[in-house]
C-alpha cells in the first residue's frame, strides 16, 4: 500500500504541522514496513505529483486554514483519493469554532455563550460600543480567540474590559473573524475519538495543566512546560461523561476516523464543550499520542487501521 | 515541580536557569512559513552565495581533498591555519589594520569570537554596553553568560557619543564595571547605519578614557556601496579594541569561517578558550578560504557581491519611497544587509507578523534586537537574498498589510496584542 502523509503547508501552525506528519509517517512505517509510507509538503506541485505517483490513501495532517477547514479534502474527494479523517464538509463545520459551537449547543450541550464577530462589525459600529454590549451579554473574564485556527495562536483570557481592544487585535491578526466566549474556570481535559471495527472509541482524558493562565502556543510546544495527566484526575463519572460529550460532538458533526475535542470540567463537574479538532496535533507534546499511549494503543497501528478503512470505504 | 504528571521531558528540573528562556515560539512558528517560496522573506540574513561562481569552489574543493586531503581532513591548531592567519591581514589591510598573524585567532565564524569573548570577559551580571538596537546574535550570547546588557542609544550615525558617556557615567556611579562597549560601527544589523570617520575617534576617545574595552563586530566592513571600504576602529587602536572579522559575507557563510584580531593577552586567553569549546576550526573550512584566497581574485568577487547588494538595496529603497504609507520611515544603508524600519505611531510589529505572513511577506519584528522590550514599533527589512524583483512584491504586500493594520489600530485604539509573545523572537540562520 502507498500511503501519503501531507503536512507542513501556509498556515501559522506550518511547523506544527510538520512535526506531526514525521511523527505520523515514522509510526506507520515502523508498523507496517512493507508499505510505501511518503511524506510531502502541500504546494502548488502536489496535484501534479499525486497526478503522477497516486497514492492508495492521504493523511492530511495540516494544520490550521486549507488543514482544517476543508479546503484540501474537497479537493481530495474530487480526485477520489482515498483519505483519513473527516470529510471536507464535516471539516468545515467543525473548524469554525462559532458554528461548531452553535451545533453543540443546539443539540443541548454545555458549551461557552459566545459571540462571534468580523472586524467590519467594529468598525462600522464602532469598537467601544460592541466590546461594551458583548461584555454585558458574556460578562468577565471572557476568551478571545480567532474564529478558525488552533494552537491558540491569537487567543488570550481577558479579565478587564479595558485589556479588551488589545485582545481583539491579537485574534485579528491571525483572522478575519473573533470569537468572545464566556471564560469557564475548571480542569483543561482533550479527549480523542476514533473509528476501529465500526465502533467509536473514546480514549482516556488527558488533563492539561499550563504553568499559566492559557495553554498557549509555548505551553503546548516547549517539552517540560505544561504538566499533563493521562488519565485525568476526574471521577470516574466526570471522565464518562467528557467521554460521552465527546463522541456526541463526533457523532452530530458528522465526523470520521478520529477528532480531539477540547473540554472544561468545571467546579460542579460538568463538560462543556471547547472546540474539536479533525487534524488533531501527533507531536511530542500533542494530547491525542498521549491518550494513545494510555491506552496501549500504538500510533502506526491506529493510523495503519484507519488508512486500510479509508481505502476499503472508498471500494477501491 | 512536578506533582505526578507528566512534562514529557525528565530533564525538566535539571536545566540551568539560563535555559528556562529556551522556548517555543509563536514568532518562531511563523518564520517556518516565511521558508515557503510564497513567501517574500525579508527576515533572514542569508549571503547571496550563488553569486559565487559554483565551477571555481568545486575546483578549488577538488584540489584541496586532493593535494591536501591528509590535512584538510585532520585536527588543526587552536589558534587556526598559519597560512590563512597571514593571509587574514590582507583582508583586514582593507579597512586599515595592521596586524601580525600571532594577533589573529581564526573561529567558526565571528559568533564563535563572540561567544569566546564574552566567555573570558563576562561573569554573571557584568555589564556590556552595546547599541540600540544591537545584532541579535551577540545579544544571546550576552543572554547566554547572563551579562547585565544595556543599550546605549544611536542616531543616523551609530553609537550617540553623549549616550555613551551618559552609560559609563552610569556605571560609575552604580560601582558596576563595564567589561566591553559591543558595536557594528560599519552597516549596522539591524540599523543599516554607519559610524564616519569622526564619530568613530569619538567613540574610541570615549571608552579610551573610560578605561573600556571596544569589541568591534565587522561583517560587513567591505561591502560599501560607495567608496573606500570604512577604516576599522582597531586600525586606531591595538591594545584597546579586539576587532571581529568574517568570510560569512565575503565568501560563504556555510564554510563558517571567521576571526578575531586581539591584543596580546587577550588572544592567549581566546586560544585556550577556543580549545575547550571545540578543539580547533574546521581545517577543511580553513583551507578551503585559504586556498580561494590564494588562488582567486577575491577583491573582484567582493565588488561583484556589492553590486548584488546594492542592487537589491536599491530596489528596497524605492519600493519603499513608492509604497510606504504616511508616517513609516527607514534607514538607507550605504552598505550590508539591512534597513531598519519605523512603523507609523502606534503600530506593533510583533503583533502585525502573523498578517503579515498570512499576505506571504516576512520581516524581523524590532524587540528581537533589544533586551529590554524596546522596538515594537520597528522592524528589520533584510535586501541580501531576495531577487530585485521578488523584493519589490514584497514591499507592495508589505504596505498593504501596514495600512491594514493602521485601520485595525484607528478600529481598537491600539494595535498592541494582549497576550506578549515569549521565547525566540528571531528567525534560525538558515531562513532566506
Amino acid at each position: 500500500m502507498h500511503v501519503l502523509v501531507l503536512a507542513g503547508g501556509l498556515s501559522a501552525e506550518r511547523d506544527v504541522s510538520l512535526r506531526s506528519g514525521r511523527r505520523v509517517a515514522e509510526a506507520l512505517r515502523g508498523e507496517r514496513p512493507d508499505w510505501e509510507v511518503g511524506l510531502t509538503d502541500v504546494d502548488a506541485s502536489l496535484l501534479a505529483r499525486l497526478a503522477e505517483h497516486r497514492p492508495d490513501c492521504i493523511i492530511p495532517l495540516l494544520h490550521g486554514a486549507a488543514g482544517e477547514d476543508g479546503a484540501l479534502r474537497d479537493v481530495l474527494q474530487s480526485l477520489g483519493i482515498p483519505f483519513v479523517g473527516s470529510t471536507a464538509a464535516s471539516s468545515r463545520l467543525a473548524f469554525d469554532k462559532p458554528v461548531a459551537a452553535q451545533l453543540v449547543r443546539d443539540a443541548g450541550l454545555l458549551t461557552p455563550e459566545g459571540v462571534a464577530m468580523p472586524q467590519s462589525t467594529f468598525r462600522e459600529l464602532g469598537a467601544a460600543g460592541v466590546l461594551a454590549a458583548v461584555v454585558d451579554r458574556i460578562g468577565l473574564p471572557m476568551v478571545v480567540k480567532p474564529a478558525k485556527g488552533g494552537s491558540a495562536l491569537g487567543a488570550s483570557i481577558v479579565h478587564n474590559a479595558a485589556d479588551l481592544p488589545a485582545a481583539m487585535v491579537g485574534a485579528f491578526a491571525y483572522g478575519d473573524v473573533v470569537l468572545m466566549e464566556q471564560f469557564i474556570a475548571g480542569t483543561e481535559i482533550a479527549v480523542g475519538i476514533f473509528e476501529r471495527d465500526d465502533d467509536i472509541v473514546a480514549l482516556p482524558a488527558v488533563e492539561i495543566v499550563p504553568p499559566g493562565e492559557l495553554y498557549d502556543y509555548a505551553a503546548r510546544y516547549t517539552a517540560g512546560t505544561t504538566e499533563f495527566f493521562c488519565p485525568a484526575r476526574l471521577t470516574e463519572e466526570q471522565e464518562r461523561a467528557a467521554q460521552a460529550m465527546a463522541l456526541n460532538v463526533h457523532v452530530l458533526l458528522g465526523l470520521r476516523d478520529w477528532s480531539r475535542t477540547d473540554l472544561i470540567i468545571d467546579a460542579g463537574g460538568r463538560p462543556w464543550f471547547l472546540e474539536v479538532n479533525v487534524a488533531p496535533g501527533m507531536t511530542e507534546t500533542s494530547l491525542v499520542p498521549q491518550a494513545l499511549s494510555a491506552a496501549d494503543v500504538r500510533l502506526g497501528e491506529l493510523m495503519a487501521e484507519l488508512a486500510e478503512a479509508a481505502v476499503s470505504r472508498s471500494g477501491r | 515541580m512536578t506533582t505526578g504528571g507528566s512534562r514529557l521531558d525528565p530533564w525538566v528540573d535539571s536545566y540551568a536557569a539560563r535555559a528556562h528562556a529556551m522556548r517555543a515560539s509563536e514568532i518562531r512558528a511563523l518564520f517556518a512559513v516565511a521558508s515557503r517560496p510564497e513567501v517574500v522573506s525579508l527576515a533572514g540574513g542569508m549571503p547571496y552565495v550563488q553569486a559565487l561562481p559554483v565551477e571555481m569552489l568545486t575546483a578549488t574543493a577538488h584540489r584541496l581533498l586532493t593535494e591536501r586531503g591528509p590535512v584538510a581532513l585532520q585536527y588543526g591548531s587552536g589558534q587556526g591555519d598559519q597560512t590563512l592567519r597571514e593571509q587574514i591581514l590582507d583582508v583586514i589591510g582593507e579597512v586599515g589594520i595592521t596586524a601580525h598573524p600571532d594577533d589573529i585567532v581564526v573561529t567558526t565564524g565571528s559568533q564563535m569570537a563572540l561567544d569566546l569573548v564574552t566567555r573570558i570577559f563576562c561573569d554573571p551580571g557584568d555589564v556590556v554596553l552595546v547599541e540600540a538596537p544591537s545584532y541579535v546574535g551577540a545579544l544571546g550570547v550576552f543572554r547566554a553568560y547572563e551579562c547585565d546588557v544595556r543599550h546605549v542609544a544611536m542616531d543616523d550615525e551609530g553609537l550617540v557619543p553623549d549616550a555613551l558617556t551618559d552609560a559609563l557615567a552610569a556605571c560609575a556611579r552604580e560601582g558596576r564595571r563595564v567589561k566591553f562597549i559591543y558595536t557594528i560601527p560599519s552597516f549596522h544589523n539591524p540599523a543599516g547605519v554607519s559610524q564616519g570617520p569622526a564619530r568613530r575617534a569619538e567613540v574610541l576617545r570615549i571608552a579610551q578614557s573610560a578605561g573600556v574595552l571596544v569589541l568591534e563586530d565587522d561583517p560587513y566592513g567591505l561591502l560599501g556601496f560607495e567608496g573606500e571600504p570604512p577604516r576599522a576602529i582597531r586600525a586606531d587602536d591595538a591594545e584597546g579594541v579586539i576587532y571581529l572579522g568574517s568570510f560569512s559575507k565575503t565568501i560563504a557563510s556555510g564554510l563558517r569561517v571567521g576571526w578575531a584580531v586581539a591584543p596580546h593577552g587577550v588572544r592567549e586567553k581566546l586560544v585556550l578558550a577556543a580549545e575547550a569549546a571545540v578543539l580547533c576550526p574546521s581545517n577543511y573550512a580553513q583551507l578551503t578560504v585559504s586556498e580561494y584566497l590564494a588562488t582567486q581574485p577575491w577583491r573582484e568577487q567582493i565588488k561583484t557581491f556589492r553590486e548584488v547588494y546594492r542592487e537589491r538595496r536599491d530596489a528596497l529603497l524605492e519600493s519603499l519611497q513608492a509604497m510606504m504609507p504616511e508616517g513609516t520611515t527607514w534607514t538607507i544603508p550605504a552598505g550590508g544587509f539591512y534597513s531598519w524600519l519605523t512603523l507609523p505611531e502606534g503600530l506593533d510589529a510583533t503583533a502585525m507578523l502573523p498578517r503579515a505572513v498570512a499576505n506571504l511577506v516576512a520581516y524581523v519584528p524590532g524587540t528581537g534586537f533589544y533586551v529590554d522590550g524596546q522596538g515594537r514599533q520597528n522592524l528589520r527589512l533584510s535586501y541580501c537574498y531576495p531577487e530585485p524583483e521578488r523584493i519589490r512584491e514584497g514591499v507592495r504586500r508589505l504596505a498593504a498589510v501596514i495600512e491594514s493594520e493602521l485601520e485595525l489600530a484607528h478600529t481598537f485604539g491600539t494595535s498592541h496584542a494582549l497576550t506578549e509573545v515569549t521565547g525566540t523572537s528571531v528567525p534560525a540562520p538558515d531562513l532566506a
